[in-house]
């Protein structure tokens, strides 16, 4: 039996893209997808006939892999369609790397694309066919705007258990958007005041419009190889150092305790694979789908003790300049939220770990963190990353 | 649950058109279980049997749903922790939307909307 520890830092990403990112009429999700996924092939220094392995999700389509596939005319001899929401292709890591090391695989390419803002089937008809296609009848018939609801309520048991201020949501969103201001792919880069947020347009108490993340298009890709080939390759290797996928329930209304998230389980095994802490990270990417997910994550994750996420992020410090680099492209809040984030996440960090991020660089970072979130705080799936010095 | 004539999802529902809120309750662990399902989520004990709650719970978290008032204004949803140890998802009434908060003791009732049951809570 092979132990999960073993596994580390024997797996890189040799090639990271996205494609199409912010607002593209004319797409469908699947020519984001293919554009993404042919840079990052590229990128790693590989053709489409290399690869052998295919990990891909889905929103709508539930037979996804089959038809990119189909598609890309590939044949993998791996396949991983598991759909986790947002979470997913973060958590696609691991199985990916075991086909790998296993023999089973040589190149395994991760794909996802969305049309959800340009697409005349949007956001708004995904949520309502959702209704017929995956019931959730002891919820629906209340009408909770979801996901921002599932997500007001752990805002609104947070400020309660521990006194966590909306002033203090709103310095994620400010953080975000000092962010983006240095990354020229961003979508929002105007300029945003704690009481900007605090002032928007209420959607579900607590959380205002900027409390949420954008509605983008966008389609992301990154290809993997086992370690020895990504150093014979175009791209500076970025080891996986460790992966783990937590899910305790699907509905918010059967989540235990609304304050704790399944990040902690996945952090503390990821961090355990990885023989890491939180001490050792130098840049921290979260799926922000909402101000509350990066308090939530950053105490589940171990930066700071349960409770003291409001506290942690105040004065800046998450924002460039601050204590700890989070969210540096801008965050699900302002570079942009294709529908399921979790890959934009991860190629951030691969871009700092190689230093191309420019502006925004993170100088000398070693160790980077990427956490994916899917449903409504239903699944978790963190990733640590190093470079070449990390193994 | 012998005696059911349908899923436990219909049944539940069924019972709840008629006017009547049951949870349920695990022979196996005693613990009582919501939604409905057919396995014990606790033991997974197989021996689950619909009971009446008091029917008496607390506010564990609440939202207001802002909504234009042409749509028909904004309402709440909040998550409500029955006295019998579980949790579920409903709506607070007679009292406006944002004048719920959590710890606020509530009692269910249930309501007719669109032809059928559905479960509602006032103050207490
Ligand atoms: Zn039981």
């Amino acid at each position: 039996m092979t132990d999960l520890n073993s596994l580390r830092g024997q797996v890189a990403i040799a090639g990271a893209a996205t494609f199409g990112c912010g607002v593209v009429p004319g797409y469908t999700d699947m020519e984001l997808l293919v554009g993404a996924a042919q840079r990052a092939v590229a990128d790693a220094g590989l053709t489409m006939q290399d690869i052998d392995g295919l990990c891909t999700a889905s929103v709508t389509a539930t037979m996804w892999p089959m038809v990119v596939v189909e598609h890309l005319g590939i044949r993998p001899t791996f396949i991983d369609g598991t759909m986790l929401g947002g979470s997913s292709f973060i958590a696609h890591l691991l199985p990916a790397m075991q086909a790998l090391m296993s023999g089973q695989c040589n190149a395994v390419l991760v794909c996802y694309g969305s049309a959800q803002r340009s697409a005349t089937f949007n956001r708004r008809d995904i949520v309502a066919s959702r209704k017929l296609l995956d019931p959730q009848p002891y919820e629906h018939p209340y009408e909770p705007m979801l996901p921002p609801s599932a997500y007001a309520l752990a805002a609104n048991r947070h400020m309660h258990e521990f006194g966590t201020e909306r002033r203090q949501l709103a310095e994620v969103a400010v953080a975000a958007r000092q962010w983006a201001q240095r990354n020229p792919t961003a979508f929002e880069r105007g300029p945003l005041s704690i009481d900007d947020v605090l002032n928007a347009r209420m959607v579900s108490d607590p959380l205002t419009v900027r409390d949420c993340c954008l509605v983008t298009d966008g389609g992301g890709a990154y290809v993997l190889v086992r370690g020895d080939r990504a150093r014979d390759l175009r791209q500076p290797p970025v080891y996986v150092l460790g992966n783990a996928t937590a899910c305790w329930n699907r509905q918010i209304s059967s989540m235990a305790d609304l304050t704790v998230t399944a990040a902690q389980e996945s952090g503390a095994r990821a961090f355990a694979m990885a023989g890491l802490t939180p001490a050792d990270v130098d840049v921290v990417e979260l799926y922000d789908a909402f101000t509350i997910n990066t308090l939530l994550f950053l105490e589940d994750l171990g930066f700071c003790a349960k409770g003291e996420g409001g506290a942690f992020v105040e004065g800046g410090a998450i924002a460039p300049g601050g204590r700890l680099p989070v969210n540096t492209n801008g965050g699900g809040l302002s570079w942009g939220h294709p529908g399921m984030y979790g890959i934009f996440a991860l190629i951030e960090a691969v871009e700092q770990l190689r230093g191309q991020c420019g502006e925004r660089q993170v100088s000398g970072a070693q160790v980077a963190l990427a956490h994916g979130n899917g449903g409504t705080l239903s699944s978790q799936s963190t990733a640590i990353l190093g470079t070449a010095a990390t193994l | 649950m012998s005696e059911m004539q349908s899923g436990v999802q219909q049944a539940w529902q069924a019972r709840l058109d008629a006017g009547e809120f049951v949870i349920q309750r695990c022979g196996g662990c005693q613990q009582h279980v919501f939604y409905p399902r057919g396995l014990c989520p606790h033991c997974g004990a197989d021996q689950l049997a619909f009971v009446t709650p008091a029917g008496s719970g607390t506010v564990y978290a609440t939202t207001v749903v802002r909504r234009k008032a042409e749509l028909g204004g904004d309402y709440n949803v909040v998550l409500v922790d029955l006295d019998e140890g579980v949790r579920l998802m409903s709506r607070v009434e007679g009292v406006a939307p944002d004048a719920v908060a959590i710890g606020l003791r509530v009692q269910a009732r249930v309501a007719r909307e669109q032809d059928r049951g559905l479960l509602l809570f006032d103050p207490l």
